[in-house]
């Protein structure tokens, strides 16, 4: 694969580092700026990565945001209004995110659903729970034992929320290019019928990747609690696109072709990069929308165009 | 039925057709008069595809051919639509219908995709529907969803849209159209292309099958290696004499399954094998021995690998190869398991995921292997995979390229290393040259002969009979989900095999 595509991106994000600190050097290139960027957005990052397991594995998840909604609000509630030990507030919500997890690989696996829509469905309907367990209102104050090594300590002026992801993101890469499981979820996504009649159980391997998927969304959706210090019932949605447009524009470098971890970290920080540079310029907060929804049109295109990679789209190419 | 006197319906004269370097028709001709079923017959390879496509204006065949209908002569070639407009009408093995439509859907399919009127009246839709069903012979309900039908009530319906606004002296060709069919359910198929035909259309009925179009046909073409090889009519219509001229030569009396008993033991054995079309089949594997499985397409004995390595679901039936296994429970990984591998057909759906490197795909089955702690130890892998490919002859022997960038016989050489890498007990072949050169033939071949020596059981399903003589020891013909006939040393031939494929109870 030649260098330079695999670090396009990387080498681009440089650049926009380089224009926005041109443009705006007092409040651009600056230490908190830097520790907003990559403290506060661990959240996106850690969920991007989650949700390269479903797509690994030629599976969409769209209801991971909704469980990050869910799995922050159930840490809220249960420390703040309940009364709970913070830790066990937080096992009690990994727990609500591994059900909806295993909700969507049962209803995708044994029920042969389409992935796609039934993970659209789940999503809905854990947004629905998430609005009904909080009457639809914010909740506050959550415990500083969270707060703190989320987001106040740091280490190397980096809120902690980073390190957590890159410990997620060092820890994926392992899983996915150095054991026998990433391998049979690589042939799970790229040739179904080629990992079934290779002795890979494949229906074992989707269901893995979802749950693993719905775990990982419920981790974000802790340090989202953290990040926050509260809960609220409805900004998690707005996760959902990044995350998609991080996955596939990061399939486009590092390893490209292939989502792969670290070049989706690369592109998460990328993009939150563009998004605070061009708020700092004044541009209107709509700009983020424009701007996540065009990334993911511009990666998928990239990778259609580039002829020398495969179809980006989790799924098999030729059925069956 | 006497069609003989009607006036010509269709007559094609000196039609040749080149492929590269190949003439696969070669002044091939047929005549079809109206009011009769004419049977069109030949092997593989033997042009009868060729010819259909040419009348269905799909090829252009090389110059001073000749085609009249009803008396007229047309112009070749036929241009897209242009036989519609002649009243050709074609059923495809396939059919054409859509599974998830209704039966009304589906008849009405080209006028709806048109969308020449604004609002359908579906009340209106399936009166008219039912009185066209009636008008054939047939009661299919307009609302009955396709996919729910039986076999032949949707051959049924694909004929009835075919025919339906078909002018009179109107040519319907019948392409191979009972492969799917059970044979109980062909009755009532043939019964409707009778009755089109004593309506005074003609019917061309292409098949491989002798004893059904003897059956049904008033007069039968052959064809062999793209020329006429003689047009039957009357009580000459009969397989015996069929079956000399799509071959070529006398049969050579009848022979039973019975051969001399080869010394050992049973190694493998398939007891009561039910599954798809194949039913309570049964057979036994020496140690060492290479057994084929041919037959016509759809008589099943191109599921029967599949049905053994647990990828396709089976109803009854056990394996024995020193252990016993009960084939409906058994998926694939069990399969691997239990000592059984799978060369399959398909090379990019089964085979291999062609983005991925050669090494990746040659060790997914034994990727347990290369574990050393929770990972995979990539250096031994690459190094073991590289020895492996050339030792089976694949070039380049790269571990790191891309699986598709190799030709079609170095991806066959390497899928069977990579099945050969799990030192299975019982190696299972879908066609195992189908799409490679001659080179990579021969050494696929040479390959598996000498696994055989080694004690390893092989089954080959192929319709490529050259290979099976080359490849096997013993090569059982399949009929309708069964094997209908066994054959092994001197009556192992190419001949034999095609002999017997036309007439398995000869």
């Amino acid at each position: 694969m030649p260098l330079a595509q695999r670090l396009a991106l990387p080498v681009v994000w440089l650049a926009v580092i380089g224009l926005f600190g041109a443009l705006e050097p007092d409040t651009f290139l600056t230490a908190a700026n830097f520790q907003n960027i990559f403290g506060s957005q661990a959240v996106l990052a850690v969920l991007t990565l989650g949700l390269l397991l479903p797509l690994t594995a030629g599976e969409y998840d769209l209801s991971v945001a909704s469980v990050l909604s869910l799995s922050a609000m159930v840490t809220a509630l249960l420390d703040v209004n309940e009364g709970w030990p913070i830790g066990l507030a937080m096992v009690a919500a990994l727990a609500c995110a591994l059900m909806v997890g295993v909700l969507n690989g049962a209803l995708i696996v044994l029920l042969e659903l389409d992935s796609f829509i039934t993970t659209l469905g789940t999503g809905a309907f854990v947004s629905g729970v998430v609005l009904w367990i909080s009457g639809s209102a914010t909740v506050g104050g959550i415990s500083d034992s969270l707060v703190n090594p989320v987001i106040t300590w740091d280490f190397l002026g980096i809120p902690l929320a980073f390190w957590y992801g890159l410990v997620l993101c060092a820890a994926l890469w392992y899983v996915l290019d150095f054991t026998p499981l990433g391998r049979r979820l690589l042939f799970t996504g790229r040739g179904r019928s080629v990992a079934r009649l290779s002795g890979v159980r494949v229906g074992r391997a989707r269901f893995g990747a979802l749950v693993g998927a719905a775990a990982i969304a419920g981790l974000a959706g802790v340090l989202y609690a953290g990040t926050n210090g509260g809960a609220d019932p409805s900004s998690g949605a707005d996760f959902l696109l990044p995350a998609f447009a991080g996955a596939f524009l990061g399939a486009t470098s590092i390893a490209p072709g292939r989502f792969n971890p670290w070049g989706a970290m690369i592109a998460v920080y990328f993009l939150v990069t563009g998004v605070t540079g061009l708020q700092l310029l004044g541009v209107e907060s709509f700009v983020q929308q424009l701007f996540y929804g065009a990334a993911l049109v511009v990666a998928v295109a990239v990778s259609r165009l580039a002829r020398a990679l495969p179809r980006l789209t989790p799924g098999e190419l030729t059925g069956g | 039925m006497g069609p003989d006197g009607q006036p010509i319906a269709l007559e094609a004269r000196n039609i040749s057709k080149r492929f590269g370097g190949t003439l696969a028709l070669d002044g091939a001709g047929i005549s079809l008069r109206r009011g009769e079923v004419h049977g069109l017959l030949g092997e593989n390879g033997s042009g009868k595809s060729t010819l259909i496509k040419i009348l269905a204006g799909y090829h252009a065949p090389e110059p001073g051919g000749e085609l009249e209908l009803s008396g007229r002569s047309v112009p070749l070639p036929l241009a897209a639509g242009q036989p519609r407009a002649l009243g050709l009408r074609f059923v495809h093995q396939d059919l054409g219908l859509i599974p998830s439509l209704s039966v009304l859907e589906n008849l009405r399919l080209e006028e709806l995709a048109s969308a020449r009127r604004g609002r359908i009246s579906w009340r209106s839709e399936r009166r008219r529907a039912r009185e066209t069903f009636a008008r054939f012979g047939t009661d299919l309900d307009p609302r009955a969803t396709v996919g729910d039908l039986p076999p032949a009530q949707r051959a049924l319906l694909a004929i009835v849209r075919a025919v339906e606004a078909m002018p009179a002296g109107g040519v319907l060709v019948l392409d191979e159209p009972t492969v799917f069919l059970p044979e109980p359910e062909r009755g009532v198929l043939f019964a409707l292309v009778r009755r089109l035909a004593g309506e005074g259309s003609g019917v061309l009925f292409v098949s491989h099958d002798l004893g059904e179009t003897s059956r049904l046909a008033d007069r039968v073409t052959v064809l062999r290696d793209g020329r006429n090889a003689g047009v039957v009519a009357g009580d000459a219509v009969e397989p015996d004499g069929l079956v000399e001229m799509v071959i070529g030569h006398p049969v050579r009396g009848a022979v039973d399954g019975s051969r001399p008993s080869a010394g050992g033991k049973a190694e493998v054995a398939v007891r009561g094998l039910s599954g798809g079309v194949v039913s309570d089949l049964s057979l036994e594997l020496r140690r060492g021995e290479v057994l084929g499985l041919t037959g016509l397409p759809g008589s099943g004995f191109e599921e029967v690998p599949y049905l053994l390595f647990g990828a396709r679901a089976c109803r009854l039936g056990r394996l024995e190869l020193g252990v016993e296994l009960d084939l409906p429970a058994l998926t694939p990984d069990r399969a691997l398991a239990a000592g059984i591998a799978l060369l399959p057909a398909d090379r990019s759906r089964d085979g291999a995921a062609g983005s991925l490197s050669v090494a990746a795909n040659v060790t997914l089955p034994v990727l347990d292997r290369y574990r050393s702690g929770a990972g995979l130890d990539r250096r031994r892998l690459r190094g073991e995979v590289a020895e492996l490919l050339a030792a089976h002859d694949v070039r380049p022997p790269q571990p790191g390229l891309a699986f598709e960038a190799l030709s079609g016989g170095n991806q066959q050489k390497a899928l069977l290393a990579k099945w050969l890498n799990t030192e299975p007990r019982l190696l299972l072949l879908d066609e195992p040259t189908r799409g490679v050169d001659v080179g990579a033939r021969e050494r696929i071949t040479g390959a598996i002969r000498r696994l055989a020596e080694d004690g390893i059981c092989v089954l080959c399903a192929s319709d490529d009979h050259e290979q099976l003589v080359d490849l096997c020891d013993r090569v059982l013909i399949f009929s309708n989900g069964r094997a209908a006939a066994d054959l092994a040393g001197a009556e192992l031939t190419r001949e034999g095999i095609a002999e017997r494929c036309h007439s398995p109870s000869g």
